[in-house]
């Protein structure tokens, strides 16, 4: 397929580097989303160039913006830590080390009014793309470009089966399958890359299933 | 893979310009209406534009304090008539310069391929139009073939900095702008493949070594020569002056070049203007004051 125009004249974005300020919106972004509710505290682990040279492109900012739900055109990412403190999210900084890890990489841990929290590992691997690595000690491969299900249950067989029919039955065609787990019988997570979006109603009767304790559909932004 | 001389032969043969073929076949691919596609490309115009607006005021300053400020002098100098060559040269000199510290200061700009290089492309077309006393329209088509000549680059080479130096990124911009400001001009799909292969041949081989690994030192600057190499590249083009060497085989070298550059310079701020003493000095200078 060829490439498109908005590829390469785009994206519309805040500067001042597509994978230290761009990428990282879109990296917080998606642990913003991977959170049920609004997040009161935030940990924030910046590895290799993102630790070293982060603060002059911004990166700390736009990691904020986007746990808060801005897109990488938004204006307001140079103010988001002002924006975070009065919205009463709590944010800490910390540099990590990360074996292996893409230099741009950052690990955010969320937490919720309720006291639930979400840990995820992105890297932004050049051009405002980002690769999802991790979430809660899980590894996954998500990138963010088509709409994903994002469905955590227990290990228990027949769960894939039903909610892939599940979305069969509602004319949703999966283009990309993974599912991780933490250790055989406990928890797993199901990633699936859809070709179009569902209605909120196929998500929320994914939810209903009983071995299922999250459903989260992200939409490429 | 697509090819510019693929573009030309297909222009040439429908007796249609490049922007035309490149609309055609985008919104054939993306199975949308070409206007839809048309009114997408002209708020990108719009975005190009408010960014050249925005970085033209003389308190903008980036967050590490390097860069800001200098488009005011030289878009000042150019109103009151006193450039050396001339306002118009003055001003796409500016605008280059306040699209890109509109970046630097964390605005809003498209990436024209990539965010250190987001002030040619802008400068370029927004000054010939106003020379030239263009219709919009013209200049949002141009944009399609700026963005067909980079699918080209970023297809057959890269438009990475770490991946092939700044000849990838000011280059493939300066590049693609020649094109677009050749037919804006009214000059035939030959002759943006000419331009298109001049400008970049006139770059090759330039690095990307940015002082504190930011997109400031030197990118600002250097998106001021990749604008007036464009003008340069496009003025020859347009008299008829051909390249040498087709522009598909300049793309290639430009790739080749890039693979053999050393990892220092390419984006990691371990060599060349960032291993200067000055630049180690600002970079001390920018992480010391930060942490």
């Amino acid at each position: 397929m060829e490439m498109n125009v908005f590829d390469v004249i785009g994206p519309i974005m805040i500067g001042p580097s597509s994978s230290h300020t761009a990428g990282a919106v879109r990296i917080g972004n998606m642990a913003g989303a991977l959170l049920p509710g609004k997040p009161v505290r935030a940990l924030i682990g910046l590895h290799g160039s993102f630790a070293k040279t982060g603060r002059g492109h911004g990166t700390d900012r736009a990691l904020v913006a986007g746990i808060m739900g801005m897109m990488p055109s938004d204006v307001r990412i140079r103010n988001s830590l002002e924006l975070a403190q009065k919205a009463g999210l709590e944010i800490t900084f910390e540099e990590v080390e990360l074996d292996g890890a893409h230099p741009n990489t950052a690990v955010i841990t969320l937490w919720n009014q309720k006291g639930e929290s979400i840990c995820m590992q992105g890297a932004s691997i050049g051009g405002g793309e980002i690769m999802v690595t991790q979430i809660d000690g899980m590894n996954v491969e998500i990138t963010g470009n088509q709409p994903t299900l994002l469905v955590l249950h227990s290990d228990v067989p027949g769960v894939i089966a039903g909610v892939t029919n599940y979305l069969a039955m509602n004319q949703v065609n999966i283009g990309g399958f993974k599912l991780s787990r933490k250790k055989k019988g406990d928890t797993a997570l199901m990633t699936l890359e859809l070709d179009e979006a569902p209605d909120e109603k196929v998500t929320q009767g994914i939810r209903c299933f009983p071995q299922i304790s999250r459903c989260v559909l992200i939409l490429p932004s | 893979m697509p090819s510019i001389a693929g573009y030309v032969e297909k222009a040439e043969k429908e007796g249609k310009t490049i922007s035309q073929i490149i609309l055609e076949s985008q919104a054939q691919e993306q199975e949308k209406p070409e206007q839809e596609l048309f009114d997408k490309m002209k708020q990108t115009l719009d975005i190009m534009r408010e960014s050249a607006i925005e970085g033209e005021n003389p308190e903008l300053r980036s967050t590490s304090g390097l860069t800001g400020g200098a488009a005011a002098k030289v878009m000042k100098r150019a109103q009151a008539g006193e450039s050396l060559c001339g306002s118009f040269f003055g001003k796409a000199v500016a605008r280059a310069l306040s699209v890109s510290e509109c970046n630097a200061c964390m605005g809003r700009i498209v990436a024209a391929p990539t965010a250190g290089s987001c002030g040619i492309l802008p400068a370029a077309l927004l000054t010939v139009m106003e020379e030239k006393k263009l219709p919009e329209e013209k200049a949002v088509m141009a944009l399609f073939t700026a963005a067909g000549f980079g699918i080209v680059i970023a297809s057959n080479a890269t438009v990475s900095g770490a991946q092939g130096g700044c000849q990838a990124e000011v280059g493939s911009a300066s590049a693609m702008a020649a094109a677009a400001i050749t037919e804006l001009a009214g000059g035939t799909p030959a002759m943006c493949a000419s331009a298109c292969a001049i400008a970049l041949k006139n770059v090759l081989g330039l690095v990307c070594d940015p002082v504190a690994g930011l997109v400031e030192v030197p990118c600002v600057k250097r998106n001021a020569m990749g604008v007036v190499n464009a003008l340069a590249a496009a003025e020859m083009a347009l008299s008829g002056v051909s390249s040498a060497i087709p522009a598909d085989e300049v793309i290639l070298a430009m790739k080749r070049i890039g693979n053999t550059m050393p990892a220092s310079l390419r984006e990691t701020a371990e060599g060349g203007l960032a291993d200067t003493p000055t630049g180690r000095k600002i970079t001390q200078q920018v992480f010391g004051k930060e942490s």
